[in-house]
């Protein structure tokens, strides 16, 4: 794996949102038309493409149109081990803080 | 934990930066009590499942916090924090390294330079935390050792969508 650092940067962001990750995971049970990608969200058809678009950029989806139609794959091996790490650094920080904000009520707790 | 509170997580790859930016439901000085008092910070700094113990603690400019992060099955993770600057109850600084049970910072592994501020924000504490590695390749190397001594394997996932990813690679 290389140091591409604005790639690792797309990856990041395509993943931080919500209709991004269900077209993600959508996609893992197999290839798929952009409106049946579309088909469970309730979001007009230019705006789901700009986030098909995004996930493109990536490196995570590729597309082929046949004639009117554009089928979406996966590409898994896009997903580097620096993606999992900073998803991982932010598991981490949530899950401390989450400690942390028990403690911070017990403490309240026992000064009141 | 209240849904209103803030939590950012921001990447910044140019700069090999995490900038972590959470609320906490807490006054000032009890958040900052719970960062520099190892009697607290056992108690929180390390993510579930894992425990914290700390060896010592000298919370002063020059002073260190030697603790371990001890997953269930007893496995120990040693780390040193090596404190630079204070403003009590404002800002302290600090690297962040990989050490041994007796204190030693490990050769191979780089630090990280932690810049920690606490601000009141109305009922409650804002504390960002800005972790710099010094170079992409400084990154790397913990991305590396990350991948290979599997801490990050026993956290929770991303989500399940990697676990999909990685059920799909296994089977092609």
């Amino acid at each position: 794996m290389g140091n591409n650092q604005s790639a690792l940067d797309s990856v990041f962001h395509a993943l931080a949102d919500p209709t991004r990750r269900a077209v993600i995971q959508r996609l893992g049970q197999g290839p798929a038309t952009v409106s049946e990608l579309a088909e469970p969200f309730d979001m007009a058809l230019p705006s789901f493409v700009k986030h098909i678009a995004v996930l493109e950029a990536s490196g995570l989806v590729g597309s082929k149109k046949i004639g009117r139609v554009r089928t979406c794959t996966l590409k898994p091996r896009k997903l580097a081990a620096a993606e999992r790490w900073f998803g991982e650094q932010r598991a981490l920080w949530e899950s401390r803080y989450h400690n942390l904000d028990n403690l911070l009520s017990g403490l309240s707790g026992e000064k009141q | 934990m209240k849904a209103d509170l803030q939590f950012d997580f921001l990447v910044d790859k140019e700069n090999n930066t995490m900038t972590i930016r959470r609320e906490f439901a807490a006054k000032r000085k009890l958040v900052w009590d719970c960062h520099t008092k190892s009697e607290l910070l056992d108690q929180w700094f390390a993510p579930k499942p894992l425990t914290t113990k700390t060896k010592t603690m000298d919370f002063r400019e020059g002073g260190h916090w030697h603790y371990a992060m001890v997953d269930p099955d007893g496995q120990e993770y040693w780390g040193r924090m090596d404190y630079q600057t204070i403003s009590p109850i404002n800002h302290y600084t600090a690297l962040d390294g990989f050490s041994d049970e007796s204190g030693s910072l490990s050769a191979e592994l780089p630090r990280s330079n932690w810049d920690v501020t606490f601000t009141d924000a109305p009922g409650r504490t804002l504390v960002q935390t800005i972790v710099t590695y010094k170079s992409p390749n400084d990154l790397q190397k913990v991305i590396d050792m990350g991948m290979k001594e599997g801490l990050t394997s026993t956290l929770e996932r991303l989500d399940e969508l990697l676990l999909t990813l990685n059920e799909q690679r296994k089977e092609g």
